[in-house]
């Protein structure tokens, strides 16, 4: 395949950043995207050139390193698929393709396509737990988990905290990111203690991180490769008003 | 914004029904009219229960659109660098990406609309007349344009209303995926009959259904 | 010895696991382990490397404990560990299912499936810990897999007799990983734990022969930076990387553990690497990595190769009479669900045949139309939907429709650096935990006991065992000339990898090291194969120090001299692999030599000349590696064969 890459590069923090067009003349269909790229830093490297830097560690899918938006969509065009699944097969012979970094003030571009998540970090070490020091557990069969709340659970703590959800949303919310874990953790019995109390502190935290407010547009859950599905947001908001406004928080 | 905005599709709904009265005739229709500025007396004075309304309206509309202001602000802080290439949308349809110009749009429609038949400063007939002559004049077929342009917000209306009131539940928390079939009939009925009533009346008017 | 390749030590033992009844020694050593003060406790520092299962587990419990925590990642978040890719579940000995298990079948079947060349104390505490794992696991929210009652369901796996593998769908470690991460980020929040994320250790501070920090590297902006503290945790990770393709993620390397061997941390059996059977191969030069697909494939796919030789017929075009199911006509009993490394053998075997298919002619059919026949196709779906689409999504083929194509690849390593009982090193005050310690699986690792060593290591071991170092061994602070010093040899060794200058990519090295590694210390070993590869390393890693191109400069993100630095410890590490690969003249779990096979072509044990742990002591640039013996002794398992016909 022949393809012509636009490439967001960056030097550093300070610098404004451009797009830089490269060519590649023999890609194969085969190749996953990222495998792709390496094809490109290879050339890079052989004429001199500075290598295009990009975050990827596990590429199976499930690390949630990988953050490119491919044409104007987070981790390409393929649906429920993160960018290191995503294979060369998908695109036209002769395609162009823009890469960019995910977009958001609370994700500041480090270099070229990688950024500095840590704020997802900061989110959960503000609640995004349940507390229970090691050694303090009970035998596991103390508590039952309804099969249904254990599955739905299951559905809302895949995700993979790759900030899809946030670069995808016009408003650069990560309330999908957030009601992911709020619905997690509220769904297990062990996180009732803590659910009410915890929602807030993550929700104060989200918004000192300095991400946007979700006008349930929708586009997050289109782009989460995990599928992780908007009625998280719905139990986000629902479990929010009750600490509020339902007076629940301590 | 929820709230606000759930304040607002009531109203809209009230407001609907009363417009359609014209269907019933002139009489009916400048009755109807009178009795909005007459509800409640005499326990209270003339315009008591309308001004009210107007008031908790006013103060919904200045909230909902503050509301809009302080999101979209927050939106540009939280995505101070744009995407290069163009964002392609892969969620729930048209609607959703009118909300904020669209809801623009109907500020300024409502402003105009309120000049027309709540002032009547932009309307043909003015002060004097009753209020179905001024709406039969505002949409003689002559004024095609005003029409128009009625109609045109009318449908940014009801696109606004078929994610605003999905969206409202979402945010009260109160969508639950065995919800989801339900709600997303009711806002596409809702934001349907809205749509059709509202347009029903200028339509009909332009047409010389209604003279 | 003519052409010696190693030199012979004073053999080595571990003295800290008690004697006494086996049931009893980790009561005993945890009642002899001196305590900290707990008012003493946050004026001790604890480094970790790492943050997976082992590492973030270790954290959590030290620093909710009251410990002074100063942890490391190379990666962006702690969460990112690739423990998060483990796919199958954890054992536990909970017996949930009523069917004979217990604590003791458990350590029996480890110690069996390790091929006898693991410790039995250690493995016993595993087995005996697996049980509270789970307790605190479910305590943290981690959503395992239920019944319809709302208790845990277990399944089997592994080819063990018993259910005893918890799990959440195919993504447990994710799980388990994000349970540890959650309980990590708590205590950073609460200020217990300093978390440095985008960092890379890059070498040992030592004093007085003790392990007393590290020098880091800052990823984003390069910065060298040294900590120091009582004790050093390393939680790093396997090595499988050395082959370059392996399931590994495209960061985990050896250069923490490499870097304390060249301290003076003995490396033990280094030349034990899991090889996987069901994975999906190699596609082309551009490949970078391979792609694991559960091995519960092959309780339902049948696996075969065309008998004749270079046959490149679609293989549905290819008659029944014509095709070979070779597992079921070997193995007749087991069939396709022999164990890991024979299935794998199995595979090799017939692509050197030249019957392999696929690209390169490096893959076996794993065909799911008999399945497909007997149970429909709905079924098939249901039970593996997920493993089919995640195949077509990579390969683009159908698995309905056309078989699929697996291959073995390199996927866990059993050995790592040399730990006593309390998991400390050959360096006092180096802790080594996880995957980066040798310690529990001997020659070969059972399914889903890899997600269970980490987490006893990390939640219920190492928390117990480092306090009985620390309150021993009240330390003074590192002096400033031992600290520096190691910073300087860091920056040197930079400074080095970036002046080269040369003509080829970091990864080219990798690639053509991998490569030597996979033919000659793979899945079958030779003699020959390895002296061969003896001499093809060294030669190749001068090259690498004349002719790596390393662009950029050391104070920025620079992903290439990351990369440079990993691959020239692989280097050195895949020279020791061959080494203890050829020293080990038997077959045992992950190590086949093809010397040491019986008449049907089996693994065959030495166990009266290597009976014992291989723990390798650096002796400084080209000097031959030092051997030390560490004999293993069974009271509880007899040693016998494994048959699988």
């Amino acid at each position: 395949m022949k393809l012509t890459l636009r490439v967001w590069r960056q030097s550093g923090p300070a610098d404004k950043g451009r797009m830089v067009e490269y060519k590649l003349d023999d890609v194969s269909p085969d190749a996953s995207f990222l495998e792709m790229l390496d094809v490109l830093n290879e050339k890079l490297i052989a004429s001199g050139e500075e290598p295009v830097a990009f975050d990827h560690d596990c590429r199976e899918g499930i690390c949630g390193m990988c953050s490119l938006v491919i044409n104007g969509t987070p981790h390409g065009p393929e649906r429920n698929t993160t960018t290191c699944q995503l294979h060369m097969r998908k695109f036209e012979d002769g395609e162009v393709i823009d890469v960019e970094p995910w977009r958001a003030a609370a994700f500041p571009v480090v270099k070229d396509l990688v950024v500095d998540r840590s704020a997802f970090d900061r989110i959960i070490g503000s609640g995004g737990f349940i507390t229970a020091p090691t050694g303090t557990a009970p035998e596991a069969h103390a508590t039952p988990v309804p099969k249904p709340d254990a599955d739905r659970a299951f559905e809302a703590a895949e995700c993979i905290g790759c900030g899809a959800c946030v670069a995808a949303c016009p408003n650069g919310s990560a309330a999908l990111f957030l009601g992911a874990k709020v619905t997690h953790l509220g769904l297990m019995p062990q996180g009732q203690p803590e659910r009410w109390d915890r929602v807030v502190s993550m929700l104060d935290t989200h918004d000192e991180e300095g991400f946007g407010g979700c006008t349930n547009t929708g586009e997050c859950t289109a782009a989460c490769p995990k599928g992780i599905p908007l009625d998280v947001i719905g139990r986000l908001n629902h479990d929010y008003l009750k600490a509020t406004a339902g007076g629940k928080k301590r | 914004m929820a709230v606000t905005g759930g304040i607002l599709v009531l109203y809209l709904i009230a407001h609907m029904v009363g417009n359609l009265k014209i269907f019933f005739g002139a009489e009916d229709f400048n009755h109807y009219a009178h009795w909005l500025r007459t509800i409640g007396e005499p326990a209270v004075p003339r315009r008591t229960v309308l001004t009210l309304i107007e008031v908790v309206l006013g103060v919904s509309v200045v909230l909902h659109m503050w509301s809009a202001v302080s999101l979209g602000k927050r939106a540009a802080h939280a995505r101070p660098v744009k995407y290069r290439s163009k964002k392609k949308s892969h969620a729930q349809g048209y609607a959703v990406h009118t909300m904020r110009y669209g809801g623009v749009i109907i500020a300024v429609y409502v402003v105009w609309h309120l000049l027309d038949l709540t002032f009547f400063v932009v309307n043909p007939k003015g002060s004097d007349a009753t209020p179905y002559e001024r709406m039969v004049a505002d949409f003689d077929p002559s004024r095609w344009y005003i029409t128009v342009w009625y109609v045109l917000a009318i449908v940014l209306v009801g696109l606004h209303l078929h994610h605003g009131i999905w969206s409202a539940f979402q945010t009260l928390g109160l969508r639950t995926p065995r919800r989801e079939r339900g709600l997303r009939g009711l806002a596409a009925t809702v934001a349907g009959l809205v749509t059709l009533g509202f347009a029903a009346v200028p339509l009909s008017i332009t047409f010389g259904w209604v003279s | 010895m003519i052409d010696a390749f190693y030199q012979s030590g004073e053999p080595i033992a571990d003295a800290k696991a008690p004697a006494g009844p086996i049931e009893d020694r980790w009561t005993t050593r945890k009642f002899e382990a001196k305590q900290v003060n707990p008012a003493n406790k946050r004026k001790k520092k604890i480094i970790i490397i790492g943050t997976g299962l082992a590492g973030g587990s270790a954290g959590a419990t030290l620093g909710e404990a009251g410990y002074h925590v100063v942890q490391f990642c190379f990666q962006d978040s702690p969460r990112r560990a690739h423990s998060i890719a483990a796919q199958g579940g954890i054992n536990a000995a909970k017996n949930y299912r009523n069917d004979g298990d217990s604590v003791y079948r458990l350590f029996y079947e480890t110690v069996k499936g390790g091929d006898f060349r693991s410790r039995e104390s250690n493995v016993h505490r595993l087995a005996d810990i697996s049980r509270n794992i789970i307790d605190q696991c479910v305590a943290q929210g981690v959503p395992f897999a239920r019944e319809y009652g709302g208790l845990l369901d277990n399944r089997s796996f592994g080819g063990t007799q018993v259910s005893r593998t918890f799990y959440a769908r195919g993504q447990t470690g994710q799980q388990l990983l994000l349970g540890a991460y959650q309980a990590l980020m708590r205590q950073v929040e609460a200020g217990n734990v300093e978390l440095y994320p985008r960092h890379e250790m890059l070498d040992l501070i030592m004093e007085d022969g003790r392990a007393r920090g590290v020098v880091v590297r800052n990823l984003i902006n390069g910065e060298i930076k040294h900590y120091t503290a009582d004790a050093v945790v390393l939680a790093s990770g396997g090595y499988g990387n050395v082959y370059f393709l392996s399931t590994n993620a495209m960061g985990s390397n050896v250069t923490a553990s490499w870097r304390a061997h060249r301290h003076g941390a003995h490396f033990a059996n280094p030349c034990y690497t899991q090889i996987h059977p069901t994975c999906i191969p190699v596609s082309g030069d551009h490949q970078s990595k391979l792609t694991l697909m559960s091995e519960s494939l092959r309780n339902d796919g049948r696996v075969w190769v065309p008998k004749k030789h270079g046959d490149t017929r679609k293989p549905y075009d290819i008659p029944e009479d014509e095709r070979d199911y070779y597992l079921e006509r070997i193995y007749p009993s087991f069939g396709n669900l022999v164990p890991r490394d024979i299935a794998s053998r199995a595979a090799k075997n017939v692509c050197d045949e030249g019957r392999g298919v696929g690209p390169g002619g490096l893959g076996v059919y794993l065909d799911f139309a008999d399945a497909i026949g007997r149970l429909g196709r709905d079924k098939v779906e249901a039970k593996y939907g997920n493993l089919f689409q995640m195949y077509e999504r990579i390969t683009g083929e159908n698995p309905y429709d056309t078989p699929m194509r697996i291959y073995p690849a390199v996927h866990y390593t059993m050995g790592g650096l040399w730990v006593d009982y309390d998991l400390e090193s050959t360096i006092p005050g180096l802790f080594v935990i996880g995957e980066a310690n040798f310690s529990d699986h001997g020659a070969n690792r059972l399914g889903a006991s890899a997600l269970m060593q980490g987490l006893a290591d990390g939640y219920f071991v190492l928390p117990n065992t480092i306090g009985d170092y620390i309150a021993r061994n009240p330390l003074p602070p590192v002096a400033d000339t031992a600290v520096t010093e190691v910073e300087d040899r860091v920056k040197a060794r930079i400074d080095k990898l970036l002046s080269v200058d040369g003509d080829r990519s970091v990864d080219s090295f990798h690639r053509e090291l991998g490569h030597i590694m996979w033919e000659y210390c793979g899945m079958e070993r030779t003699e020959e194969g390895l002296r061969k590869a003896l001499d093809l390393i060294p030669a190749l890693r001068a090259e690498f120090w004349e002719r790596v191109k390393v662009t950029g400069t050391g104070e920025e993100l620079n992903q290439q001299l990351e990369k440079a630095g990993r691959v020239a410890d692989f280097f050195e590490l895949a020279e020791l692999m061959v080494v203890d690969a050829l020293h080990r003249t038997e077959s045992c779990g992950g190590h086949f030599r093809a010397e040491s096979q019986d008449e049907d072509g089996e693994a065959k044990r030495d166990d009266a000349n290597f009976g014992y742990v291989a723990a390798w002591e650096w002796a400084g640039e080209g000097e031959l590696p030092v051997l030390h013996k560490e004999a293993l002794d069974f009271e509880y398992v007899k040693p016998s064969q494994r048959s699988y016909k």
